[in-house]
């Protein structure tokens, strides 16, 4: 077991919902779903985007696609055309997520 | 009845290239090219519009398109399939009708779907009982309703459908959801009715992945070297079929990658629970679907279950929430992250001098370069300069207007390296506010007419 960034091998996409994001992680084999359903908990993905989400975390599972989907609210400073951040629509973060150090 | 249709999906949004649709048209085989042009805040923009001028308020960038593609469209019997009518797809029929006189095409037949602008009826819906109270935070709708642009239901695919059958093979619709203009063709053509949950479901699905164009052909995908000639990246075609089973592959020669990572990456955008993906035809559960890659650049999707809707429409309302107003300079270093902080409060300090506040909420602060889109993740504490992106909203408009004289005088009268500013003082424009409500559906009719060139 040893240190290792999600992004050496997961992908992820994540994209807008209402003033929240959504993120999407998945992998291409049994293992690392179990790796990635065991260390990503709502109160770490909460954690690892404590300066960008604000709400609550909520976790899905989507077996089929070895995915989950991550929905951060009040992620976006607002929202739409409310928001004045950068990154209005979340788009970054799923690479954001692919940062995060897990044991593998 | 035939046992497959291609459908292609040209572009994404209002903005994305034309090259999408245009090359669809010409470097393969094509049934239906389906075209989404509509966000919530575009909706808006489109009624402002209209309100200026009665022949506007649609989506120009569709009648552009059709100026490059019509004749090829014409002459291979391609049937086109967009949501470009916004806010007036009257308007909509007219310019397309009259580019098709321009060019010579006779007898070409272009059909609008109405009834999704509920904008007028909203009083009368108010009264009758109908709350609309804000799916999100379940506030009531006379919070809002005194300042309302837009107001929309998410029409589905029968009424796609329907325009076909009334024999358009240009179809213009307002405010139908996205992956309903790949689902419209497949009920057209595989006669599915309207229990037929896990065919709609299985369509829904596959406008899901296509409703982005490119997005599911190697744009926007994490392995990104992986992906060969983003250049000519190949949009999306849906090879769909009666048992609701579909592949989805792009033309030959074309660039990009589709794969079965690129197909579930774009699965999960936007995604809320994917166990019940609720649209207007039905409501769809992702974790059926098996997605297996067949060949190169083909994958297919098949085994999806749905279930009924509910018996409300999803409707979209937006609406006048503010001003708001966001300017930048480019601060160079040594020290850059120090001058642009100090430039930030140079900016507040002198508008208080002059009588003009923000509260914390109506003010952003960003230092683009140091870790702004991976705030707390990805950070850097030195970079050799950054850019000082900073913005207010307000209610008033003239505060709003204030805030953006006071940031190119940073250049000669701030720390030294305050440049790249360009574009004049940041202006103020409006806030849309977005509205997301439920409607009964008795209260929506949707209805379909086809004209002739």
């Amino acid at each position: 077991m040893t240190k290792t960034k999600l992004g050496e091998f997961a992908m992820a996409r994540s994209g807008d919902k209402g003033d929240g994001s959504n993120v999407g992680i998945f992998v291409t084999n049994a293992a690392d779903y179990e790796l990635i359903k065991r260390e990503l908990t709502v109160e770490r993905v909460k954690q690892h985007f404590d300066r960008i989400c604000f709400g609550e975390v909520t976790r899905y599972e989507a077996p089929n696609m070895l995915a989950l989907n991550f929905l951060l609210r009040d992620s976006l400073g607002g929202g739409g055309s409310e928001s004045l951040k950068t990154d209005a629509q979340g788009k970054a973060h799923g690479l954001g997520l692919l940062e995060m150090e897990v044991e593998r | 009845m035939r046992d497959k249709i291609n459908i292609g999906y040209g572009q994404g949004f209002w903005g994305d290239s034309i090259l999408g649709p245009v090359r669809l048209v010409k470097e393969g085989p094509l049934d239906y090219l389906a075209l989404d042009y509509l966000a919530e805040v575009t909706m808006s923009i489109m009624q402002k519009l209209k309100g200026r001028n009665p022949a506007a308020g649609y989506a120009t960038d569709f009648v552009q398109m059709l100026d490059r593609t019509l004749p090829d469209i014409h002459e291979k019997g391609i049937k086109v399939i967009a949501n470009a009518g916004g806010v007036n797809s009257e308007a909509c029929l007219q310019a397309v009708l009259e580019l098709a006189r321009k060019k010579g095409i006779k007898g070409l037949k272009v059909g609008v779907i109405d009834g999704d602008d509920i904008l007028t009826r909203i009083p009368e819906l108010v009264k009758n009982g109908h709350a609309m109270k804000n799916m999100d935070d379940g506030r009531p709708l006379s919070e809002i309703q005194g300042t309302l642009l837009s107001a929309n239901a998410y029409i589905g695919a029968f009424a796609v459908a329907d325009c076909l059958a009334a024999g358009a093979q240009i179809v213009i619709a307002g405010r139908v959801t996205d992956p309903a203009l790949v689902g419209g063709p497949m009920i057209h053509e595989f006669g599915w009715g309207p229990e037929d949950y896990d065919k709609l479901a299985a369509s829904t699905v596959a406008g899901h992945i296509a409703e982005c164009g490119a997005q599911c052909t190697g744009g926007n995908y994490t392995n990104w070297r992986e992906v060969e000639d983003f250049v000519r990246i190949g949009y999306p075609v849906i090879e769909g079929r009666p048992d609701g089973q579909f592949v989805v592959t792009k033309h030959e020669g074309t660039g990009g990658l589709l794969n079965r990572n690129t197909i579930v990456s774009q699965l999960l955008y936007e995604m809320g629970d994917p166990e019940r993906y609720l649209g207007p035809d039905c409501a769809a559960d992702f974790t059926s679907a098996m997605v297996e890659e067949i060949g190169p650049n083909r994958v297919q999707v098949s085994g999806i279950k749905g279930g009924p809707p509910t018996d409300t429409y999803k409707i979209s309302l937006s609406y006048k929430n503010g001003y708001k107003a966001v300017g930048q300079l480019t601060v160079a270093g040594p020290d850059a992250i120090d001058k642009a902080k100090l430039c930030a409060e140079i900016v507040w300090g002198r508008l208080a001098l002059d009588g003009c506040e923000f509260s914390e909420d109506e003010k952003m602060v960003e230092f683009v370069g140091a870790g702004v889109t991976h705030a707390g993740i990805l950070e850097s504490n030195d970079p050799p300069e950054v850019v000082l992106r900073i913005g207010v909203k307000s209610t008033d408009k003239a505060k709003v207007t204030r805030f953006g004289s006071e940031i190119v005088p940073l250049v000669t009268s701030g720390p030294p390296g305050v440049t790249g500013f360009a574009g004049g003082r940041p202006k103020a424009t409006d806030i849309v506010g977005y509205w997301p409500a439920l409607l009964d559906k008795t209260q929506v009719r949707t209805r379909v007419r086809v004209e002739e060139s």
